[in-house]
């Protein structure tokens, strides 16, 4: 992977922004997918009772996911799935190599999987002598670039079509200058199905695991989680424990939320429903809890469990939109990964619950009503009571509540500020105020709202 | 303590106070033009839909729709006549050269214009997935509107593997521009087969 240093999500997100012609195209790619996506909703007229619904059926989840995992458990051994248990990425990733060393694989195929990017598990596998290869084509584009997903639905939105033409010359021989959409697909359709031939291990992510059933479902457009798992030997599924779901009717939910909240699609094109292994197969299941059982204990923070990871927040959101994925230096970007990543690290991550205007566009497209901008609001609490904010963030504060707190001098830094936009804005508007980066600073208003009032109480009319 | 004893004592400590599940029974479409939304939306979504009478006439399409100098298989026997009936027992990378796939559907769904397959109505998992060309047929009277009427006609479902199918296989990878045929079938095609009414048959 390409190391992103130790740069926080500000100084990534520079580094995105001086190339503003793209930074149009990412905002504008993104948001038409969100007005696909009101679209979609809109052609539903129950659609905000199937949030609630959705909603509500994760909360019963969060409550009773140590009943229902027992449950699931249980079912998924009847059906003829092998059940491991993975409490961290380490552990995740030495049960997929176990798996495949039984097996003397040295080679396996994986589909679109979050859970198995948040393990860099490629990386740990690589070092053992297994290739992996990430079938998903946007996958694809960004592992042959050496680079990881910038969106978790779209991997690689943030690059134009002739750069993907020049990853193609260099790593499948097509023609320099070839950019056409349609016929870079082919190319790398008919090289993947050459490893979807050849590869006798398949692993998948898992959108939604059935309790009652003991079946999990995979969800995807390209039909790769399926060209992988029937053609192998050994399918491996990587989940993690919040996954799950109680009953296979909650799928109806579910499945009507999920593409169209995605990319405003009525449903998947391939929504596919693994329960029991082909004759001579072997299938095994990873329950995952790498942090997810602490988050369950955060209050505050747990309903971020119920994430169904349809990327509808990232689409809507502003700073997402315009600092593109990969500044938020974590596998889930976008508001969603700011509020899962701090639970996970939070010194790293610190800086995540501020790249937000906390504008509230993320909550009210979430298919299952996770109240995503109070809990941003909340981490930076947590954040700067625990000493982890950057400095300038910390050090603003304080100035800000001295001067908040102190009538006086809250009417002379008022009083201040005016008088420098009026008389010499350059003072201010200039490269070294962080507000005055990528917007204009307001003319100062002639007067106080408190000065208004004096010298207007006695009006009566 | 296992890793997994470990996990379920976490977890066990750390959920939320209960909350009930929700009543979802109010969720449900119209069976009202069923057959019509289903034909537009899988149109909609890249699919091509046609209303035929009956057996003998999505033979007759299928022989003006497709290259059958190619490989064809189906699971259909009615089918045998211009497709090969496949083994269930033969190995699945054989099906790499397949052009066209003719199966039958369970059930489709009018809201989102996806059809159901079980592994027994695919002959083989990877069929409708490998194949060029994906031919689905399924009865008229089986389109139900929503996935929650689809969900209550599946039941538990004794099947291994089954799959919801909404048109061919797609990408929008490449700076967002639409393209059928990633890895799974380039074009899906369903033959709704809704007979004549008896009435209508006497008058023509």
């Amino acid at each position: 992977m390409k190391p992103n240093g130790t740069k926080d999500h500000a100084a990534l997100a520079e580094d995105f922004i001086k190339d503003e012609e793209r930074v149009n195209w990412h905002d504008g790619s993104l948001w038409w997918i969100r007005q696909k996506r009101d679209k979609a909703a809109k052609n539903i007229p129950e659609w905000e009772e199937l949030r609630e619904a959705a909603s509500q059926i994760k909360s019963n989840v969060i409550s009773n996911l140590h009943e229902y995992l027992l449950q699931f458990e249980a079912n998924l051994q009847k059906n003829g799935i092998t059940v491991h248990w993975a409490d961290s990425a380490q552990e995740h990733n030495e049960i997929v190599y176990s798996i495949l060393k039984a097996k003397g694989f040295t080679e396996m195929v994986k589909s679109k999987s979050m859970l198995t990017e948040e393990c860099q598990l490629n990386e740990y596998l690589a070092e053992r002598g297994i290739d992996v290869i990430n079938s998903d084509l946007g996958e694809y584009i960004q592992q042959i670039d050496n680079e990881p997903p910038s969106h978790i639905v779209l991997p690689c939105i943030h690059k134009r079509k002739e750069e993907i033409g020049e990853l193609f010359h260099e790593h499948l021989g097509t023609e320099k200058g070839l950019s056409d959409p349609t016929l870079l697909t082919r190319v790398a359709r008919k090289h993947l199905r050459n490893i979807f031939m050849t590869r006798r291990a398949a692993l998948t992510g898992v959108n939604f695991a059935v309790a009652e059933t003991g079946e999990y479902v995979v969800c995807t457009n390209e039909g790769n989680a399926d060209m992988g798992a029937h053609l192998s030997e050994v399918q491996i599924a990587s989940m993690g424990i919040e996954k799950i779901i109680p009953q296979k009717k909650h799928l109806g939910v579910f499945l009507r939320l999920l593409a169209r909240s995605a990319t405003g699609q009525p449903i998947t094109i391939y929504s596919s429903h693994f329960k029991k292994p082909r004759k001579g197969q072997e299938m095994h299941m990873i329950l995952v809890d790498a942090g997810r059982s602490r988050q369950l204990g955060r209050a505050d923070f747990r309903d971020s469990l119920k994430c169904i990871k349809c990327g509808a927040c990232m689409n809507t959101c502003p700073v997402y939109r315009k600092s593109g994925g990969l500044s938020y230096h974590n596998t889930i970007s976008g508001p969603i990964g700011a509020i899962l990543a701090p639970n996970l690290d939070m010194k790293r991550h610190a800086d995540l619950p501020f790249a937000s205007t906390l504008c509230g566009s993320c909550s009210n497209v979430c298919p299952v009503k996770i109240n995503i901008h109070d809990q941003l609001y909340k981490w930076r609490q947590e954040i700067v009571k625990e000493g982890y904010a950057a400095n300038t963030k910390a050090l603003g504060m304080k100035a800000m509540s001295w001067t908040l707190s102190s009538p006086g001098s809250y009417t002379a830094a008022g009083k201040a500020g005016r008088w420098v936009l009026k008389n010499i804005p350059i003072a201010i508007n200039n490269k070294l105020n962080p507000w005055y980066k990528g917007r204009d600073m307001p003319d100062g208003p002639k007067e106080s709202f408190s000065e208004w009032y004096e010298k207007n109480k006695d009006d009566k009319s | 303590m296992t890793t997994r004893e470990k996990i379920l004592a976490a977890v066990l400590q750390n959920q939320s106070p209960k909350n009930p599940l929700p009543d979802i029974s109010q969720f449900k479409g119209y069976k009202e033009n069923a057959v019509k939304t289903y034909m537009e939306t899988f149109d909609s979504i890249g699919g091509k839909a046609f209303l035929v009478e009956d057996m003998n006439a999505t033979k007759t399409l299928i022989r003006e729709n497709f290259d059958i100098t190619q490989r064809m298989v189906t699971t259909l026997p009615e089918l045998e006549d211009i497709a090969n009936l496949i083994s269930p027992t033969v190995d699945p990378h054989t099906f790499q050269d397949v052009e066209v796939a003719i199966i039958q559907a369970h059930l489709a769904v009018a809201e989102n214009g996806a059809v159901w397959l079980t592994e027994q109505v695919m002959g083989h998992r990877i069929l409708p997935y490998i194949c060029q060309h994906l031919a689905v047929v399924v009865e008229a009277n089986s389109i139900v509107p929503t996935l929650h009427e689809a969900y209550a006609q599946i039941g538990e479902g004794q099947y291994g593997f089954g799959g919801f199918i909404g048109g061919p296989s797609k990408t929008a990878d490449i700076e967002q521009a639409l393209v059928l045929g990633a890895h799974g079938p380039i074009t899906m095609t369903v033959f709704v087969i809704q007979p004549l009414p008896i009435s209508d048959n006497l008058t023509t």
